[in-house]
């Protein structure tokens, strides 16, 4: 790359330093702009009458005593809207054999999980259109339902989709190397487990929220949207509801929390945008808690095979497994529910050195919610499945398990490589993260003091995971397979007459930071102080073409789009200055909103710069142009993905007895490149770091065999709180990624990625001496007795 | 299911009447016939938080508490702490002791009341106060430091 690379040095370079947000001032006098909080002239509100059984054939549908209730405005079935939206089918091209069957906003015939939305009653407020939807009637002829993952591909399964002959939405194998002749080794210890990974999903404190006003006077719709990706979402209501691209804006400002939740098409939220070009009105939709957890995408739910086969030195001989993952019964659009799936098969293990390996997966379909990608994806399955079996595998050889990691893990120098899944792997540091998290955490001290313990009874457990995170995906990721997913972004920057900045950028920010940062980076390429720059973000209508906040990307791809127009500003405002001055431009710079010479001497402000340009043309040469606006798009290329790592470990405290278990400790070294602010990357890995606590122990959306969710309440499903949260440390390795001149990766993913295994392996650690072993997440009190065998 | 009832509360120091459905809580009132949003819904029926604010002094869930309940009463949101939450929004702001800020105004609200009920720089005894406050975002030790900050003076 070419590019200043000098930035970073510069003294009034904001880049690593811990900078406070903007937008907090905001968010702590309540003035925080939630899409709820919206109320616009002659708005109405949506509620929907949804499936109450996990599949069903709907044999008719009596709106006469709803439509009586006053204030019912409109109310709308699956065949009302079917003439309005076309249906949409989650697939993509490059992942051969994925299928899935068309959906629509509102189920037509047949309901296939518990929450689909049926009908829409559109009324003067949220609690008239429930009042309504409660008196509508749906008949519907029950149908057996296939709601368990594994027993839904027999024979004698129900079919969900019965075109499909079969649950079976997609299969994938990856193999390198001989896995079964180095299984067969006569030399090899073998540990062979199966794993359990518990159905959650997002709890984001604000749920799925839209507010949809159409103009028929000019076929605009603008939907005010909390979600992550904005030009996503407009390509997705122009296709599906039949309106010029153009026409459609989508606005997202504070969004209360996304995770990955926020970047699906939900059948509500479609049916929303209809029912407002259809009465030509603000149609408000907010997705109460039940609703929530009905609808919002679900996550994990695999159950997981796995083999691995260790030499007496420690060397990981081969690595196999099969997975299966339940999905619900379509595969979500536009991203697809294969994607976790596939990312399990790439990801596992990929942290070591491997020559043999094969994994499967099987995507199935059952009477479900939907499932797909939430924070992480598929990291903690993968994580868990390599470091677990590698823990256990080191314990049958009498191998440390830091030791056993370094015999295998990557070298820091073997880069670029090829994982044996055939990922490009570039610029990591598992040694070096491992070795700080050893000193970080003081790791021999701890083996002596938990030996110790042992002796008194108290039961004390570490655990470690090594593990590589994606993120800045590619257009290799989503485009190649025909999604309308931007990979790229792109940053705008204008100078303002007054002398400050403006950035307009397509990431997106839900809380990460990401306008912070990027102000940041603006702000010291650029040379004005942080408190002179303004940045819009999460507007189709006024920000560049781009993806998004998803796959932690911000960062990296919308940090790098936000530098590189800096530097190109930077030099259009010199150009003209050098004109001005009657300098040459490479003879001056711009520092703290003065346009200076090289040592520092201030020449003129860019203020009297900007005013002379827009608003004193005749000052100029005739050949310049009054320009002061530049912007630059940036996408990864030659890689899938700009891979980081990281290094984790917990200390757990079990109690035999109750099969509680305290976390003590976790402590948390991430390489996710250049660090921007490292006080927003910190609080964001602990934030991961809580959500995948939340994954090992806590969290898991429970379903009766007959396809009933039965925790779905807040008081049910339990979610991290404050008081059983530990303080978490976290260092950083920073090795920049060659493929940007800013050098970030992302970080977002990391600590509910990592998090699982190493809590599984601290807890494994704990039972060890007690001839006990647990391979289900969430670790429940009840799972850690059973496992004692005292329940 | 639609009967209405008349009531008078003061709102951050402000008296409001209005005929409000007799089952709607005090969170929708506020935030819907009085627009201040500030007070957020995250689950409705009492555990996440979000709504939390003073009603004649004491920390309320505002989704588990009726609007007529609140005839007579003064009601203090986050837009009406003023000074009285200054050192803690400082400090919340140097800890990013938020992210997506949804939670923000009830966490605030627990904070405040822990912090003006004299609570000590105790982190166990901060997140069992905080404990009814749900945060999906930072891994609330943010915010337990930034209580700590602000009980040990800190923060201005």
């Amino acid at each position: 790359m070419s590019g200043p690379l000098t930035i970073f040095d510069k003294p009034n370079s904001l880049i690593g330093k811990p900078v406070d947000r903007p937008d907090a001032k905001r968010l702590l006098q309540g003035r925080g702009k939630f899409v709820d909080d919206i109320q616009l002239p002659r708005m109405v509100h949506a509620a929907f009458v949804r499936a109450p059984v996990a599949h069903g054939r709907i044999v008719s549908i009596d709106l006469d005593e709803a439509r009586a209730v006053p204030g019912v405005i409109a109310i709308y079935t699956g065949a009302d809207l079917a003439d309005h939206v076309e249906p949409y089918v989650g697939v993509l091209s490059h992942m051969v054999g994925l299928r899935s069957a068309p959906q629509m906003p509102l189920a037509i015939d047949t309901v296939r999980w518990t929450g689909e939305p049926v009908v829409m009653v559109v009324a003067s407020s949220r609690a008239v259109a429930e009042d309504a939807a409660a008196l509508v009637f749906v008949d519907i002829e029950d149908l057996p339902p296939a709601t368990d993952m594994e027993r839904a591909l027999e024979p004698d399964a129900p079919v969900i989709h019965p075109d499909f002959g079969n649950n079976l939405a997609w299969e994938r194998t990856v193999e390198a190397g001989d896995p079964d002749a180095a299984f067969a080794r006569d030399d090899v210890s073998v540990v062979e487990r199966t794993f359990r990974f518990g159905r959650h999903t997002g709890v984001t404190l604000e749920t799925r929220a839209s507010v949809v006003d159409y103009d028929p006077s000019e076929d605009t719709l603008t939907c005010h949207y909390s979600g992550q990706a904005p030009h996503m979402m407009q390509f997705i209501f122009a296709k599906h509801l039949g309106l010029p691209e153009e026409n459609v804006r989508v606005i997202s400002n504070d969004v209360g929390g996304s995770f990955g939740i926020k970047i699906h098409t939900y059948g509500d939220e479609i049916a929303t945008a209809a029912a407002a070009k259809l009465l030509q009105r603000p149609v408000k939709f907010v997705a109460d808690r039940l609703e929530s957890f009905l609808t919002d995408i679900h996550a994990r739910d695999h159950v997981v095979h796995g083999r691995i086969a260790v030499t007496p030195e420690g060397e990981i001989a081969a690595l196999a497994f099969d997975d299966i993952t339940g999905i619900g019964p379509y595969s979500m659009y536009p991203r697809t529910s294969a994607i976790e799936a596939n990312q399990i098969l790439n990801l596992t293990g990929a942290p070591y050195a491997l020559e043999n390996y094969r994994a499967n997966a099987k995507v199935v379909f059952q009477n479900k919610n939907l499932m797909c990608q939430y924070r992480a994806v598929g990291h903690p399955i993968a994580m868990a499945v390599a470091d677990g079996l590698l823990e256990e595998a080191a314990h049958k050889i009498g191998m440390d398990v830091v030791e056993i990691r370094r015999r295998n893990l990557v070298k820091d120098d073997a880069y670029p490589c090829t994982s044996a899944t055939g990922m490009k792997l570039d610029d990591l540091s598992h040694h070096k993260t491992l070795d700080k998290l050893i000193e970080t955490m003081d790791y021999d001290a701890k083996r002596a003091e938990h030996a110790a313990l042992r002796a008194e009874g108290i039961h004390r457990g570490l655990g470690l995971v090594s593990m590589i995170e994606v993120t800045n995906p590619s257009p290799m990721f989503y485009g190649i397979g025909g999604a309308p997913i931007a990979s790229q972004d792109g940053s705008t920057i204008r100078l303002e007459a007054g002398g400050a900045i403006h950035v307009s950028s397509s990431v997106t920010e839900q809380g990460q930071g990401t306008n912070t940062i990027l102000a940041q980076i603006a702000a010291g390429v650029f040379g004005v102080a942080m408190d002179r720059v303004k940045v819009t973000t999460g507007d189709t209508k006024t920000t560049p073409y781009g993806g998004g906040t998803w796959a932690s990307r911000g960062a990296g791809i919308g940090g790098e789009a936000t530098l590189q127009a800096a530097h190109a500003l930077k030099e259009q405002v010199l150009d003209i200055a050098g004109v001005i001055l009657q300098a040459k431009p490479e003879a001056l710079d711009i520092v703290e909103g003065h346009v200076t010479d090289k040592d520092g001497t201030q020449r003129m402000s860019l203020s009297d710069l900007a005013r002379t340009v827009y608003y004193r043309g005749n000052e100029l040469p005739s050949d310049m142009t009054p320009e002061l606006v530049a912007t630059r798009h940036y996408r990864v290329t030659d890689f899938p993905f700009v891979f980081t790592n990281a290094a984790m470990a917990a200390e757990v405290e079990l109690d035999p007895d109750t099969g509680f278990v305290k976390i003590l400790n976790f402590w948390a070294v991430e390489d996710c490149g250049r660090v921007i602010n490292p006080k927003l990357v910190d609080e964001q890995i602990r934030g991961g770091v809580i959500q995948g606590i939340g994954g090992a122990f806590y969290e898991e959306c429970i379903y009766s065999e007959d396809g009933q969710f039965e925790n779905a309440t807040m008081a049910d499903y339990l979610v991290p709180m404050a008081f059983e949260m530990p303080d978490i440390t976290i260092a950083h390795v920073e090795t920049p990624t060659k493929t940007s001149v800013l050098g970030a990766k992302g970080a977002g993913e990391a600590g509910t990625g990592g998090a699982p295994a190493a809590l599984l392996n601290a807890v494994n650690d704990a039972l060890r001496p007690l001839d006990a072993q647990i391979h289900q997440m969430p670790m429940t009190p009840e799972r850690i007795l059973k496992a004692l065998g005292t329940v | 299911m639609t009967d209405t009832q008349t009531i008078s509360v003061t709102v951050n120091g402000e008296t409001a009447s209005a005929a409000v459905p007799v089952r709607q809580n005090l969170v929708d009132f506020l935030r819907n016939t009085l627009g201040l949003t500030g007070s957020h819904v995250g689950c409705e029926h009492g555990v996440c938080g979000a709504c939390t604010l003073e009603v004649d002094g004491a920390m309320v869930r505002g989704c588990l508490m009726l609007a007529v309940q609140a005839d007579g009463a003064k009601v203090t949101t986050i837009e009406g702490y003023g000074d009285r939450a200054a050192a803690l929004r400082a400090a919340f702001i140097d800890r990013n002791a938020l992210q997506c800020g949804y939670c923000t105004p009830g966490m605030l609200a627990s904070a405040l009341e822990y912090v003006e009920g004299g609570g000590g720089a105790d982190r166990a005894a901060i997140r069992e106060h905080l404990s009814g406050n749900y945060c999906r975002c930072t891994g609330y030790q943010s915010i337990v430091d930034a209580v700590c900050d602000v009980i040990e003076g800190e923060s201005s």
